[in-house]
């Protein structure tokens, strides 16, 4: 997907004229005056690249939801042990929550600091989501062995194998993400992360904050519902 | 800037992004805000985690959780992926999808009730 580097200056048309319009392009528009990221927009208004990822989004909203509803349709259904109440780890999985939560953090610094040109910070955020990430998957790595260890396995009982699709699924998400979060880092050392970069910045967070609201989903249904039993 | 300039400077980004197509999700949002909501983010999860180990709390657990679990989504939905500043028809497709997953729940909950589950 090429970025186009515009010229600066557009013609302002319509109600976009005025001290108002102005006043946008000289106060910290994120595509204002000087390089424009701007490009491929289509009849809706919307860059064509944005749309595109809104519209997988929502898509991936259908399909993290059918996983989803496998979980609970078979929770308490397992002939066998082991049992979530038996093996989930509440306090370990909040932490790592955490440490997701902070990665949308960063994650959002780092698009608005490409969106005014601070490359500096924006490439030290982007660095920071992508550990944050690295970290998150650590939690479940650790937690998948600990499983693995208890017997837990995804064929041995229904709890495993809803388990284990619908969060491996989200770690392969997560891995994903940070695989994309790393790539960007090493393009910005050749090509910068300002403005010019930043709507592609932009639609990496739409993805990783995705990939953040899913976990807060299954954290609350899968894990925090657990002690129910 | 300060949380008024910001306010002022949003307006007026807005207003130019809404006019000018090529400008979606232009918004100056204060850095503050960013971390005020990373901070109510990370005190609801810790409320979350408290509330579950309160025996008092067991019988509106439920309610309660998935309370905590949409403020939590709709926080980072709204400012962490700007839907509360892009246009709405991107927030409409979000929704399409949330509701049709909650279709799709309510659907097998329905086949599931039905089948004796």
């Amino acid at each position: 997907m090429a970025e186009h580097h515009g010229t600066g200056g557009h013609a302002l048309q319509g109600p976009a004229r005025g001290p108002g319009a102005a006043q946008a392009l000289a106060v910290g528009h994120p595509q204002g005056a000087g390089h424009h990221a701007h490009s491929e927009v289509g009849v809706t208004g919307i860059d064509n690249r944005k749309l595109g990822m809104w519209l997988f989004l929502a898509s991936e909203c259908m399909f993290f939801g059918a996983f989803i509803v496998a979980y609970i349709a078979y929770q308490g259904k397992s002939l066998s042990g082991p049992t979530p109440e038996e093996l989930l780890n509440i306090p370990l999985t909040s932490l790592s929550t955490f440490v997701l939560l902070m990665s949308s953090l960063a994650m959002v610094l780092a698009v608005q600091a490409a969106q005014q040109d601070r490359q500096a910070d924006a490439r030290k955020w982007l660095l920071a989501t992508a550990l944050l990430g690295l970290g998150f998957l650590s939690f479940q790595a650790y937690e998948y062995t600990h499983f693995i260890h208890a017997g837990l396995t995804l064929s041995v009982n229904l709890f495993g194998t809803t388990f284990y699709t619908l969060t491996g699924l989200h770690g392969l998400h997560v891995t994903i993400g940070v695989g994309w979060l790393l790539a960007l880092f090493l393009r910005s050392l050749k090509v910068g992360l300002g403005r010019a970069q930043a709507l592609s910045l932009e639609l990496a967070g739409l993805y990783w904050h995705f990939v953040d609201v899913v976990w807060i989903v299954i954290f609350t249904l899968v894990y925090l519902m657990s002690v129910l039993g | 800037m300060n949380e008024r300039e910001a306010a002022r400077a949003h307006g007026a980004v807005r207003g130019h992004a809404e006019a000018h197509g090529a400008h979606e999700g232009a918004h100056v949002v204060p850095t503050s805000t960013y971390l005020k909501v990373g901070l109510v983010l990370a005190v609801i999860t810790a409320v979350e985690f408290g509330i579950v180990y309160v025996p008092a709390l067991k019988p509106v657990l439920i309610p309660l959780l998935l309370i905590l679990s949409a403020a939590k989504f709709v926080l980072v939905a709204g400012f962490f992926m700007h839907l509360k500043f892009d246009r709405w028809v991107l927030a409409g497709f979000f929704a399409a999808g949330l509701i049709l997953a909650l279709g799709t729940y309510l659907g097998l909950g329905a086949i599931f009730a039905h089948r004796g589950g």
